[in-house]
């Protein structure tokens, strides 16, 4: 399936991946051509095959609810771009 | 020279006094700068830190305090999408360019309880997401064998810094094949363990049902030391099977008496170098020279796998990479008014054009209207390729087959046409869909360069992969060493 320029832009802001000009132009007919290859999936007929999550089954796995060491708050927050007061700090959300 | 000692040779060495731990890092970190500027396969040289292990590993032996573990003395890489406590881990992207974790990955921690030296990080596409190691945001990492080739990838830095003998052994990841291919195209050994026998903590997320961490080594004893070391349990995370490896046993007049073996014919279809099959070919004739049967099969799904995998892939890519937003840690913009233009430019920023590129598919791939007609048909495609598996694996205890169609490309040479790149992986993509063990062992030369056997095992069946794969190397030893690797320093 060919891909449009505005399904590009629809779903790079699903991504939250900002795009410029020109990557919006190779991505448009780079995705599309992936997708054309992808598509000879639609030659089998998969009614009644049941998806595969996980290649190896595993039950629930739950741990023991006990408390247990975290990492340092400290040495977490270090690597944060804008930390304040024990938290991250991020720019306003509201906006306009 | 000590750079071209095996990892058990090295070992002994070191517990014998033969040789200090000092003596062998400083030996490595020499080898590491002669060889570095035409090889390029670290994105961080630990030396201080290797150093100060050495001198600790040296005093411990001296006191005889606690036991000599199995990599005691040996010089281990870490490719750099695996998490190094106060050491820079950047996934090969410039969004982590400064990342230090605040801890070890599970694999680390286990190298240091072996006694492991851990001499640095490895160059890689970014966020493992490439076959050739050109995507990785800082350099591209150059064959060792031809320093105008690739030297595969996502795990470039890691095959191509054994192969070169920069360091005895090293752990890569495997998504597609981001192990076996660059084993394959260096001439090394490669294991891709079974889904689950190797903890993921600790190693940053690419797609979480295929991801599966794994040794290189130059022979195929070492890497069956790495595999015991790495192999088990961990709570953390939740995919880990808890099963820790049975002992494998290497030894004695190799033989594959009563082994059945058999030879899926869609692997070797069209795109194949006939070199490579000739290899190929030649491996087989050996293999049954050592008494396997050796039979014809058919896994008639391949094809599809590939598509299967470039939407599977991506699509959890994409959930995988969205806490990179610029907030908890690495690249952030200094240009946004407010958070949502934050997030955008940030991740406009950091990424590059491979990642952003699967970052796409995959949200679209799952998106509203379409995720039936992509994803979930995907996953139905993925219970089509495990079934013929299963199929074959009533017949067979494993599966021959080539690595890569092809040798190392030149540097440049596909990277203009994604889609060419994808169908590189044919051959290993299948194994991670199914959750199965696969190792590439090297067969042999194609036009000077190496060619990888690959041999695919069921679930859990790993230690009779490295067996078998023993067996092989010792009926079929392969000597060539890159022209780097010859000689002294």
């Amino acid at each position: 399936m060919a891909l449009t320029r505005s399904q590009v832009e629809h779903v790079s802001r699903l991504a939250r991946l900002g795009l410029s000009e020109v990557e919006k132009e190779h991505l448009t007919e780079q995705l599309s051509r992936i997708l054309e290859h992808v598509e000879s999936m639609n030659r089998l007929n998969t009614t009644d095959v049941t998806p595969t999550y996980h290649a190896v089954a595993l039950q629930n796995v739950l741990r023991e609810d006990k408390p247990h060491q975290s990492l340092d708050r400290a040495k977490v927050l270090s690597q944060a771009p804008e930390a304040e007061a024990g938290c991250f700090k991020v720019p306003k959300i509201t906006e306009g | 020279m000590t750079h071209n000692l095996s990892a058990s040779r090295l070992n002994k060495a070191f517990a014998s006094g033969e040789l200090s731990a000092v003596e062998i890092t400083e030996a490595f970190l020499a080898r590491i700068e002669a060889t570095e500027p035409a090889v390029r396969a670290f994105l961080t040289v630990t030396a201080d830190q290797a150093r100060d292990r050495a001198k600790k590993l040296d005093g411990r032996r001296r006191n005889g305090d606690g036991e000599i573990g199995l990599l005691a003395g040996v010089p281990v890489a870490v490719k750099d999408n695996m998490c190094t406590e106060g050491i820079r881990t950047t996934c090969g992207s410039k969004i982590l360019g400064d990342y230090v974790p605040p801890y070890d990955a599970d694999v680390v921690e286990r190298l240091r309880a072996a006694g492991a030296i851990i001499i640095g990080k490895t160059n890689m596409d970014e966020f493992a997401m490439g076959s050739s190691g050109e995507n990785s945001g800082f350099w591209p990492t150059k064959n060792p064998w031809d320093p105008g080739r690739i030297p595969g990838g996502s795990s470039s830095g890691s095959a191509a810094a054994v192969a070169a003998e920069q360091v005895t052994l090293s752990l890569g990841s495997d998504t597609g094949g981001s192990i076996r291919q660059p084993a394959a195209m260096c001439g090394i050994v490669g294991l891709k363990p079974t889904y689950g026998y190797v903890s993921r903590y600790g190693l940053v997320a690419f797609a979480s049902s295929l991801d599966q961490i794994g040794p290189f080594a130059r022979d195929v004893e070492d890497c069956a030391r790495l595999f015991e070391v790495i192999a088990g349990g961990d709570r953390r995370d939740s995919t880990n099977a808890g099963r820790t490896p049975p002992a494998i046993k290497l030894g004695g007049e190799p033989s594959l008496k009563g082994v059945r073996l058999g030879v899926p014919r869609e692997y070797f279809g069209a795109g194949i170098d006939p070199e490579v099959k000739a290899r190929i070919d030649e491996a087989i004739v050996k293999l049954a020279s050592l008494g396997a049967e050796i039979g014809e099969c058919s896994l008639p799904h391949t094809e599809y796998a590939l598509s299967a995998y470039y939407i599977l892939a991506p699509a959890e890519c994409s959930a995988n990479l969205a806490r990179f937003d610029g907030v908890r840690y690495g690249h952030r913009t200094l240009d946004s008014g407010g958070l949502l233009e934050m997030y955008m430019k940030t991740r406009q920023e950091g990424f590059g054009d491979e990642v952003k590129r699967r970052i796409m598919i995959g949200t679209y791939a799952l998106s509203s209207g379409y995720y039936d007609a992509y994803y979930k048909k995907a996953q139905q495609v993925r219970t089509l390729v495990i079934r013929d598996f299963e199929q074959v694996f009533r017949q067979f205890d494993a599966l021959i087959t080539p690595t890569s169609p092809i040798t190392a490309w030149g540097l440049g040479e596909k990277t203009d046409d994604p889609l060419a790149m994808y169908l590189a992986d044919a051959c290993t993509i299948p194994v991670n869909l199914a959750g199965l063990p696969g190792i590439s062992v090297p067969c042999g030369l194609a036009n000077g360069m190496p060619v990888g056997l690959q041999l695919i095992g069921k679930h859990f069946d790993d230690h009779k992969l490295l067996q078998y794969a023993w067996a092989y190397s010792k009926a079929a030893p392969f000597d060539a060493r890159p022209p780097l690797g010859k000689g002294d320093k």
